[in-house]
């Protein structure tokens, strides 16, 4: 399990010398001060939940999934998450391709023990059915470019990667309220996890006077633990607040995203995507106002209604209560795309000849 | 639930402050160069020491100083439910990472260079504080072998419940979800060299649990000079010195 020593980085004399006589100074090797981050970028991936972060050189990527699984046996109504690592061969000359070294599994406990132990992430809403269905949520990370300070690099992507993350939306009904139904992110929003604070990451070195030590070295004073938590805090404040900008503006972002989705032709064939039923009326939308057009321009906007509500019966007939919430989306999408549209009548919800049946069941059986 | 009682006794009759029973025995595997029983109230760990010896594994030899291999494992029967643990699995990499960076700390390794010394812990019943139970009997394996260190390393765990800092955590009080701060020390230079913790606590309530974890080792660094020393007296007699 240990990595091969033959491709560490060794330092000569000169090297440790430099860095040494650099620090008396307080300069280190790139010009910064000693209790100064290098530059912090987050991005975010094109899907929910996952993120990219750049701290100077170094390189990290944070992907989070999820999954409905059977809970623990202990804790019945909680979720879980876990954390993998990779270190990638190509970030260091020193990573080893294939399961993960000590330092690997070092820093995924660190991302862990912050999460976990201080309960950032709510296990508890990510509980479905208590006893049975739980989401298990898996956050990996993937080291890109080794320059150094991966842990907190890592904690931030996790962090940026969990903040984004939406899972899909479940509800319980059937009869005896076990059946589970999970929406796809059209037809439903998908929620966001419920995160309660930011744990972040600060690592401290600490250069002794005959060898350049990470960890333990020598050995340091309690004050000077205590120093290091003061520092500790303020920069975790720092981070904290950036890592918030950058969701925020990731989330103005998604949600314009979502705002131009709502045009009438891409939104219905969005609806059209998952259920069959719901082809026959752009379909018919189209044929019944051309036909419709011919004898007067009032009665398209009749028809569109009417053939919005015709679909209706049909999709209470078959499908579940969550359809309900997509055919008031279908209603919002005709009003969008027909400007000039007459509110229901009575007479709309009238069932509908047979003959305008026919025709959309014709074109059900087309498609 | 309670865990300091409004007497001011835990849930085992012992107050805030005072740690468990601690025992410890030195030779007790006869093949190995060095090797040690330590037990700190439930919590039993035997700990084993083979070095300085040859490097097993060419490509990882260091040429200036020796390499400390460690390995971390507990007993199928050391817990309540008799449990099947993979033997690569992350909570034991991690605490064979963190006994062997603490050790690391200690050992002279520039004396013996191109040398292995590996470190085999196995807990035989885990009360809470396997972590600290395991440093402390890695150090004394260690003086058993006859391995030059700088000190002695030793440590304690310590937590904060009820608004309570308490000394020592078994597993019932470990298990309650609060705040566990364990702290390795080396008790004559006073130095630490090893501090982890789970959970959150406010800073300055923070100071006050570490400093009760660094007593605690100071008392476990006291009673473990005491072991050597009459270690040593023994083996003197043998002698016949």
């Amino acid at each position: 399990m240990e990595q091969r020593l033959a491709n560490t980085l060794i330092m000569t004399v000169n090297e440790k010398k430099f860095i040494e006589n650099a620090l008396v100074s307080d300069i280190r090797v790139d010009g910064r001060r000693p209790f100064d981050y290098r530059n912090l970028t987050i991005r975010f991936g094109s899907e929910d939940g996952s993120s990219e972060v750049q701290l100077g050189k170094t390189q990290v990527l944070a992907f989070v999934t999820g999954q409905l699984v059977q809970p623990y046996r202990d804790r019945p109504n909680e979720g879980s998450f876990a954390i993998y690592t990779e270190f990638s061969p190509m970030a260091d000359p020193s990573f080893e391709p294939g399961r993960p070294g000590d330092s690997a599994i070092e820093l995924g406990r660190i991302v862990d023990r912050g999460l976990r132990e201080s309960r950032a992430v709510d296990t508890e809403s990510l509980c479905v059915i208590a006893g049975k269905v739980v989401w298990s949520i898996r956050i990996d990370l993937h080291i890109i470019d080794n320059g150094g300070n991966l842990v907190d690099a890592a904690n931030i992507a996790a962090l940026a990667a969990l903040s984004t993350f939406r899972r899909p939306e479940c509800t319980v009904g059937g009869e005896d309220g076990q059946e589970l139904t999970i929406h796809p992110p059209d037809v439903r929003e998908p929620l966001p996890l419920i995160l309660h604070h930011f744990p972040v990451a600060v690592t401290f070195g600490f250069i002794g006077k005959e060898n350049i030590v990470k960890a333990g070295g020598d050995g340091v004073l309690q004050s000077v633990i205590m120093q290091c938590l003061r520092i500790a805090s303020v920069k975790a404040g720092d981070i904290t607040s950036k890592i918030k900008n950058a969701v925020e503006s990731y989330n103005t972002q998604r949600s314009l995203r979502k705002i131009k989705r709502h045009n009438p032709s891409s939104a219905v064939s969005n609806v059209a995507k998952h259920h069959t039923v719901r082809e026959p009326n752009s379909q018919s939308v189209d044929t019944n106002a051309l036909r419709a057009s011919q004898p007067s321009c009032a009665t398209p906007v009749d028809k569109l209604n009417e053939e919005s509500t015709q679909v209706n019966p049909e999709t209470k007939s078959t499908q579940q209560s969550s359809d309900m919430n997509s055919s008031a989306s279908t209603h919002e999408v005709t009003d969008i795309g027909s400007p000039e549209k007459q509110s229901n009548t009575l007479k709309d919800a009238v069932k509908p000849k047979h003959k305008r049946r026919k025709k959309s069941t014709s074109n059900v059986n087309a498609n | 639930m309670e865990y300091v009682s409004p007497e001011g006794l835990r849930l085992d009759g012992r107050r805030p402050m005072e740690m468990r029973q601690l025992r410890a025995e030195l030779g007790a595997v006869s093949r190995a160069d060095g090797s040690a029983v330590f037990e700190m109230g439930n919590t039993k760990v035997i700990a084993a020491v083979y070095g300085p010896r040859e490097v097993q594994n060419r490509s990882q030899q260091i040429n200036d100083k020796a390499l400390i291999r460690c390995e971390y494992t507990m007993a199928n029967f050391s817990t309540g439910d008799r449990l099947r643990r993979p033997k690569g699995d992350r909570r034991s990499t991690e605490i064979s990472l963190v006994i062997r960076q603490t050790m690391e700390a200690c050992i002279m390794t520039h004396l013996m260079p191109r040398s292995q010394i590996d470190i085999f812990v196995q807990v035989l019943q885990a009360d809470g504080g396997t972590r600290s139970a395991c440093i402390n009997a890695a150090t004394l394996a260690l003086a058993d072998a006859g391995i030059p260190m700088c000190d002695l390393v030793t440590s304690c765990s310590a937590g904060y419940l009820n608004s309570t800092p308490l000394l020592d955590l078994n597993y019932v009080e470990d298990s309650a979800g609060g705040p566990d701060v364990t702290v390795g020390i080396l008790p004559k230079l006073d130095k630490v060299t090893l501090l982890q913790m789970d959970a959150k606590l406010p800073m300055d309530i923070f100071e006050n649990v570490m400093q009760l974890a660094t007593e605690g080792c100071k008392a476990v660094a006291n009673y473990i000079r005491e072991v050597l020393l009459e270690n040593t007296k023994q083996l003197e007699n043998r002698r016949g010195v």
